[in-house]
């Protein structure tokens, strides 16, 4: 069980490093061949993947490669964006979820997002939690308390804010809003979390009691989340994949991506050579 | 060399802070100045000042004895009052005083204000025994009280006297309200219920379904009410008796001897016999009879309740209107209309709405709203009340129509901006949680711009306060006898005209017969104005504070 201290030990992220393959890992999101416009500038080419079930997956890469693009296909948040165009399709378990008719704020209960920034609702932290709940149009009050004690719990917040709960969410150190947000996040039960660049916004500290949460909440979910931080993709995930120009570069198993990279382009930016 | 540092001095930015400080300097001085000059000609209006008795004799007239307030001095070139035909000695200085009193007795000299010349006037003096009285009709009466009769009978002489007319004023006082009661609230609420039964009538007629029965159920109510009105008007005349019953003789100054009837006296006071302490205790009555009284004498007299009522009415109703138009405008624009020409030509045209002279709006609600919308609703609902209008005439509901039309791009413009300024990662976490759009709009995104829509209502409320011109064509009045929201059903009254400080103003500065008297109330009046206005602004910034410190934005 989490449990709430301060300082944190890298160790105890310790990976299951049992040899991960990719062709072994139940499909949660399959992209057989994706192309994405903004305009007439192409922003994606042709990527293809699939993104395995209950396992963390990064996506790393330099500013402007396409891999926030990318994620936010996964709930078509792309769709909020003037003169984006799709091409191909992406399968969530098995279903496309770019075909006509799809309910857009469905997929998106089922597939959570949390942001680079914390942006909580200027409401209370209970409020925030069952935001998405009462969207559902539950009302019973105890399903409501229940829910916002497990989310808090599962965010590792709980302790910090269980005699504030009804407090302004803006009065939250950044940190705490994250956790805030993925709480709300996951209070909707989604299938599929993608986080984008998730801690970038953060202090260390802070940032670390993030990835230790990623940590716990992959036994439940498929995680995808985008980032900068090399570090922090190599001690989270346990796929990553390289994105270079709109390109899907190489995908792998985390380890072997950053111990082996199979490309240059790859080994010449995980080294640092540019980017 | 010297030129060299005036050039530094140019560039380091320090007469453009100068000349900045100095326009907002000027800005603050010129409101502060503006707002003393009404304040200060508007409250000293209610201050009983000091009645002189002065000897007036002009050369080769009747010497005269005068009473009454110094209104007003000035200095007048004396070839001037001698062109004008005043028999001035042309020697001696170049300047004369010129003095403008307040006689009262219109109905002895036949005017309340009178100039004189101050060189002329002589042995001036303020006895403490010479009176004011306050009356309902003729303006004040100034001069010396010599007796108080009741009935025709003598009750009190000399020394009392006094003590006597306070205390019969006061019984007065009380017979006038129970008397304006029964006429305002009983007999008012008579009428309207017989006005009501004849409109029934009239239906039942058009209808074809006047029968018999329905006929007696009517007569018979006509009778219930007939009956209520007799009780009514005995207890009226009844009053009305006692209320004529006392009168007291009073001498002018220049010993004409005369009889009043007390019935029509308000106050009676002693300017010159009042102590400090005493004045300003008749001054704050004097301030309150001003706000919460009705106008007497030609809106020159008394106090402007119903203006002030129906200036706060009429700007409420339309802040009732305006506000969900112009932000479902605004949504609309702003969340849903494809950005486009399209959008770009509506939002000019918003723009420009703001900027038509509000007299367009008036009649454009004369117009519109009166003759078409007004005249149509009559025919569809009230074919009984024809030939007469009902909502086919200005009225309080067209005036309030108007103003919202004419403040409406305010609060839309007000609105957009609030919407812009969301921040796009709110609306995504909420649509990310699975919110729909109109979802987000509600629970999230209106919230968070509500101190901008009313920051919007605060404008359009400042705006909308203050607009005359409009107003005079779709529902404003010299003088209404009800107030727009009574006892009688429907208790709303928005087919009712109204009265509105800001044309009070007009009316009682313009038209007003007696304008020496009325000068003042222009400035109480326009200060009075400017006192609501800001009360209402006041209120609304409290709310939108409120609702700002609630919803403010993620600011890191």
């Amino acid at each position: 069980m989490q449990t709430n201290t301060h300082s944190i030990d890298i160790s105890a992220l310790g990976r299951d490093k049992r040899s991960l393959s990719l062709a072994n890992e139940q499909v949660a999101i399959e992209v057989p061949d994706l192309s994405l416009y903004y305009g007439q500038k192409q922003a994606l080419f042709n990527v293809a993947m699939n993104i395995p079930k209950q396992r963390v997956t990064a996506f790393i890469g330099p500013s402007g490669c396409g891999k926030s693009t990318l994620l936010r296909c996964f709930n078509r948040m792309n769709d909020l964006v003037d003169g984006c165009r799709i091409e191909g399709a992406i399968n969530l378990d098995g279903t496309n979820i770019y075909r006509k008719g799809e309910d857009v704020a469905d997929l998106r209960r089922r597939v959570g997002m949390v942001f680079q920034k914390p942006n909580p609702f200027p409401k209370s932290i209970y409020e925030n939690v069952v935001y998405g709940l009462r969207i559902q149009g539950i009302k019973q009050k105890r399903v409501l308390d229940e829910t916002v004690e497990w989310a808090l719990k599962g965010a590792a917040l709980w302790d910090e804010v269980k005699d504030r709960l009804h407090e302004s969410a803006l009065g939250l150190s950044g940190g705490q809003q994250q956790r805030l947000v993925i709480a709300r996040t996951i209070a909707v039960q989604p299938e599929v979390l993608l986080l984008d660049e998730p801690s970038s916004a953060l202090d260390p500290i802070s940032s670390l009691k993030v990835e230790e949460l990623i940590y716990e909440l992959k036994a439940k979910y498929t995680i995808v989340i985008v980032t900068h931080n090399m570090q922090q993709a190599a001690r989270v995930s346990d796929y990553t994949a390289f994105m270079y120009m709109g390109k899907l570069i190489e995908y792998g198993d985390t380890d072997t991506l950053f111990t082996n990279p199979a490309k240059k382009q790859t080994e010449d930016y995980i080294t640092g050579r540019y980017g | 060399m010297k030129k060299d540092s005036l050039n530094t001095w140019v560039k380091s930015g320090t007469p453009w802070i100068w000349m900045n400080a100095g326009a907002v300097s000027i800005a603050v001085i010129m409101t502060l100045g503006l707002l003393a000059i009404i304040a200060v000609r508007g409250l000293a209006h209610f201050w009983p000042a000091d009645v002189i008795v002065a000897d007036y004799s002009m050369p080769g007239a009747e010497m005269r004895v005068l009473a009454g307030e110094v209104v007003q001095a000035e200095e007048v070139p004396r070839a001037r009052l001698a062109a004008s035909g005043l028999p001035v000695n042309v020697e001696g200085g170049e300047f004369m005083t010129r003095e403008l009193l307040k006689v009262g007795n219109r109905e002895v000299y036949g005017a309340d204000f009178s100039w004189v010349v101050g060189e002329w006037l002589s042995n001036q003096r303020t006895p403490v025994e010479l009176m004011v009285l306050e009356r309902r009709e003729w303006g004040n009466f100034y001069g010396y009280l010599l007796n108080v009769k009741e009935a025709g009978q003598l009750v009190a002489e000399g020394e009392g006297a006094w003590n006597e007319l306070q205390a019969r004023i006061d019984r007065v006082d009380q017979l006038h309200t129970q008397i304006s009661r029964i006429e305002k609230v009983e007999i008012g609420r008579i009428n309207h219920g017989l006005e009501r039964l004849r409109l029934k009538t009239r239906q039942l007629e058009l209808n074809d379904r006047l029968d018999a029965a329905a006929q007696a159920d009517l007569d018979a109510e006509r009778a219930q009410w007939d009956a209520e009105y007799r009780v009514l008007e005995e207890k009226l005349v009844a009053l009305q008796q006692q209320f004529n019953r006392d009168s007291i003789t009073v001498r002018t100054a220049d010993g004409r001897e005369q009889e009043i009837t007390l019935g029509k006296v308000v106050r009676a006071f002693q300017p010159n016999a009042m102590s400090t302490p005493q004045k300003l205790m008749f001054y704050f009555a004097k301030l309150w009879e001003f706000v919460s009284d009705e106008p007497r004498e030609a809106n020159t007299e008394g106090g402007v309740f119903p203006a002030i009522f129906g200036t706060v009415l009429m700007t409420l109703i339309m802040a009732v209107i305006v506000t969900p138009f112009g932000v479902i405008a605004a949504v609309y624009l702003r969340e849903y209309a494809k950005q486009g020409l399209l959008t770009r030509i509506i939002r000019i045209a918003v723009n420009n709405l703001a900027g038509v002279p509000s007299i367009v709006y008036g009649v454009f609600g004369l117009g519109f709203f009166v003759y078409v919308l007004g005249g149509s609703l009559d025919r569809l609902f009230y074919p009984e009340a024809a030939p007469a209008p009902v909502f086919g005439t200005p009225g309080l509901m067209w005036a309030s129509l108007t103003l919202a039309i004419l403040t409406l791009p305010v609060v839309i413009v007000a609105t957009e901006e609030g919407l812009a300024r969301i921040p796009r990662m709110i609306r995504e976490g909420s649509l990310a949680l699975g919110a729909t759009k109109s979802e987000t709009l509600w629970k999230v995104v209106l919230p968070m711009a509500s101190p901008a829509m009313m920051t919007g209502l605060i404008l359009a409320v400042a705006r909308a306060a203050g607009e005359v011109a409009p107003l005079m064509l779709v529902g404003v009045v010299k003088l209404a006898p009800n107030l727009p929201l009574n006892g009688n059903y429907p208790y709303l009254h928005l087919d009712q005209k109204i009265m509105h400080l800001g044309f009070h103003i007009y009316d009682v500065g313009f038209q007003s017969p007696n304008v020496e008297a009325a000068r003042p109330l222009v400035y109480a009046t326009a200060l009075l104005l400017v006192l609501v206005i800001a009360a209402l602004n006041f209120t609304a910034i409290y709310i939108r504070n409120h609702l700002r410190e609630k919803y403010k934005a993620l600011d890191h």
